[in-house]
């Protein structure tokens, strides 16, 4: 990290009632939930909650009394902390009394006599956990519907998830999602690893995003060890960062096409994401960015010179533009997301919805302009359009426009790079004791990691994906839409399970 | 409609590699899963520790061998002890059994491994130059599916190869498999396994599928997938990249020759 002021250290409340109530006043002054989550810790559980406000994200704790098993739920005061709470029962077994739906989320189990998880819990990995699919309910509502289960198996090269699509025939007036097919124990997995090694778990952890994973990571480690990395490697940590955006945005835009049977534009933009990634791989030897981004740096300039670089981007640019310029323009395309998969802009508010999903139904909170990171202070991002539809157009739109942002920011950074005296590309990073949180915005949306070191190894480590934060509201989007409007809303909301199920 | 399009598709040729046809620059000069080059110097110190995932193995003044079915390229071992590691080159980092992905190879398994490339050929012979894939996820990080997804781009597009990718097992020769082995996605993949009628090919794609990468020893995990179904191809990477992919389907098909070393 190497703008601004340094966030203090988490608060510590002094109960849970407590936390709710300040997490409600915050949220209702302009403040933004940006997740729950529970640690283990030597004296009984405690509760952590993220909190982002116009400049920095706070953290407030509070501890549960000892071998609590319950405590009041916060979904009922906020709702966007429905998940969050499922998901600490489901890793911790204790129970938010008076929250609204409690099944299972990522580890359903037969019942709360099997031994959880309880990730912060020092000591060997637990044994196997095996999930109990049949403890998640099946819930069927009103007369004549049924229930289309569409996965966890899908049927096309995609990532396992089931829903459970309720229609009584075209129509979609419930949607019901089950996540937990794809649970790994990530969180879980982080207790104990070295900190110079959780960077290797967390570029893992969602794939898709492994630059913007490892930046949020590496923010939180260099700043428990009270380090800022140099200058070049904040630029070149941009450059991956921007590149896998660009990655993304192409891949969301071919699935988009190839719903709508528009064959060659799923080609073209296929062609150009293939570009992109043969690029990154030119510059570092991975397709996806890993390896690249370590605690206190990065670990080697690109492999390309800053010329090579700059004129790839620029022909993928030019191509790009000129193919999203047409896409743009083919009425039939647009006519399939047009009002398509809505977010109403009070509910994208409300929740906090992150990354192009909130972008486009009005609500931003961009960490790279409002927190910035790395070089981003230095450069400047552009704007982006004004959006308040909140359809699967308006969301392909912010895509656009960030994708020209991206190139923007690409060629700033290269330039600079070109231009930065040699010089280290990493500092010395020990972190021994301390805890702190760490963002960056993936192409998804803002990852924020909250990351515990004691002697030198992680004794709790949280990623919160955009993906985790945004997917609930895929229940919320489906209103007047029929069957064969899935695949766009789902294409449209781009996000990786893989960064859910954790 | 398709007006601006029909024309925009021609527009930069034939982008498609001439894979396997003709050599591609970009699948020979690809930086694979970690190797060992030459044996450590006596006394060399501790190797195994360099390895998050365990992958290394050496006995003090002994051989060291290296699992590359772990290997989740983090390069860790070749930056600290160039000496003995090094980055494999190529698309070839897939092996026929689980044993035979760590290298250097024993000389009995090269032997076992021809035995086994000619059971695979013959039991493939009737679907050599029409195949059908189906993916499973069985808990991936989300990029294997990419790299899989990638195979349909006009650079790689494997429907010139006769290779096709199905939804319905029943209509599927080959069965990819990403992902650590997520116990939920046990008992849909077996179902999807079972489902498939013979003759039928298993391939593991990626390190995760070989042997959980990171995340073996997970609660959540059966450290790879070779413990819900019976595997074929083993193919390591994180992620493997398309090349090999179908480096490693071609090859279970018979349709590749030799390979060269890993």
């Amino acid at each position: 990290m190497n703008a601004g002021a340094r966030p203090g250290p988490a608060e510590l409340l002094g109960s849970v009632p407590a936390l709710w109530e300040t997490l409600a006043a915050e949220t209702a002054t302009g403040g933004r939930f940006a997740g729950l989550m529970a640690t283990q810790r030597p004296g009984g559980l405690m509760l952590s909650a993220h909190l982002a406000t116009a400049k920095d994200i706070t953290t407030y704790d509070a501890a549960l009394p000892p071998g609590a098993s319950s405590y009041p739920a916060l979904t009922p005061v906020l709702g966007a902390a429905f998940w969050y709470e499922r998901e600490i029962h489901d890793l911790f077994g204790v129970t938010p009394t008076g929250h609204l739906r409690l099944e299972p989320l990522i580890l359903p189990l037969h019942d709360d006599t099997q031994p959880r998880p309880r990730p912060g819990t020092p000591g060997p990995e637990p044994a196997p956990i095996w999930p109990d699919e049949h403890s998640v309910p099946r819930h069927v509502l009103g007369a004549g519907l049924f229930t289309i289960p569409h996965g966890p198996v899908r049927s096309g090269v995609m990532e396992s998830i089931e829903y459970l699509v309720e229609t009584p025939g075209e129509d979609i007036p419930h949607l019901n999602m089950r996540v937990f097919y794809k649970h790994r124990g990530i969180e879980k997995r982080f207790d104990g690893l070295p900190a110079a090694d959780g960077v290797l778990l967390a570029e893992r952890t969602e794939g898709v995003a492994s630059v913007a994973h490892a930046l949020a990571y590496c923010h939180a480690v260099e700043r428990i060890a009270g380090v800022s990395v140099p200058w070049p490697a904040a630029l070149v940590r941009v450059l991956h960062a921007e590149l896998e955006r660009l990655a993304s945005h192409l891949d969301a835009a071919a699935r988009l096409a190839d719903a709508a049977g528009l064959a060659v534009a799923t080609a073209r933009f296929g062609v150009h994401k293939e570009r992109v990634l043969r690029l990154v791989s030119r510059m570092c030897g991975s397709r996806f960015g890993r390896g690249v981004v370590i605690p206190g740096g990065v670990s080697a300039l690109p492999q390309l010179s800053a010329a090579e670089f700059l004129t790839g981007i620029s022909r993928l640019d030019k191509a790009i533009s000129a193919d999203a310029r047409v896409l743009m323009g083919t009425a039939s395309f647009l006519d399939r997301l047009r009002r398509t998969g809505p977010l109403r802009p009070q509910r994208a508010r409300e929740h906090g919805a992150l990354g192009p999903v909130g972008k486009a139904s009005g609500f931003s909170d961009d960490a790279r302009l409002n927190r910035p990171y790395d070089a981003y202070p230095a450069l400047g991002p552009g704007s982006l359009g004004d959006y308040s539809a909140g359809d699967a157009l308006a969301r392909l739109r912010v895509r656009w426009d960030e994708v020209r942002q991206s190139f923007h920011l690409l060629r700033q950074a290269a330039d600079e790079l070109s231009d930065a005296a040699g010089g280290p590309l990493s500092v010395e990073c020990t972190a021994e004791d301390g805890r702190a949180t760490g963002w960056a915005e993936a192409p998804q949306g803002e990852v924020l990691y909250d990351v515990r070191v004691e002697h030198g190894r992680l004794s709790r480590c949280r990623p919160r994906s955009a993906s985790f934060h945004n997917l609930v509201l895929f229940h919320e989007v489906f209103t007047g839409d029929i069957l064969t409007d899935f695949p766009f809303i789902e294409a449209s909301f781009g996000l990786s399970i893989a960064g859910v199920a954790l | 409609m398709s007006g601006p399009w029909v024309l925009r598709g021609l527009r930069d040729g034939v982008v498609t590699t001439r894979w396997p046809a003709r050599p591609d620059p970009y699948a020979e000069g690809w930086r694979g899963p970690a190797t060992v080059l030459r044996p450590p110097p006596a006394g060399g110190g501790d190797l195994a520790s360099l390895c998050p995932t365990g992958a290394i193995s050496s006995e003090t003044d002994g051989p060291v061998r290296l699992d590359q079915g772990r290997c989740i390229l983090c390069g860790r071992c070749v930056e600290q002890r160039p000496d003995v590691f090094g980055w494999s080159r190529g698309t070839g980092a897939s092996a026929l059994t689980r044993d035979s992905l760590l290298v250097p190879q024993l000389p009995e398994t090269e032997q076992d491994l021809a035995a086994l490339r000619a059971a695979l050929r013959a039991r493939t012979a009737a679907l050599r130059r029409s195949v059908h894939l189906r993916h499973v996820d069985a808990g991936s990080d989300g990029a294997e599916e990419q790299e899989i997804a990638a195979l349909l781009n006009p650079v790689y597009d494997i429907h010139r190869l006769g290779i096709f990718f199905t939804a319905s097992p029943r209509h599927a020769d080959v069965l990819l498999v990403t992902g650590a082995g997520a116990h939920g996605m046990a008992e849909p993949l077996r179902r999807t396994y079972d489902g498939m009628p013979d003759p039928k090919v298993v391939i593991a794609v990626g390190t995760d599928a070989c042997s959980g990468g990171l995340l073996a020893g997970s609660y959540a995990t059966s450290d790879g997938v070779g413990a819900a179904i019976g595997v074929d191809v083993w193919l390591a990477g994180s992620p493997p990249p398309p090349f090999s992919i179908l480096c490693a389907l071609l090859g279970a098909l018979g349709r590749l020759a030799d390979r060269g070393k890993r």
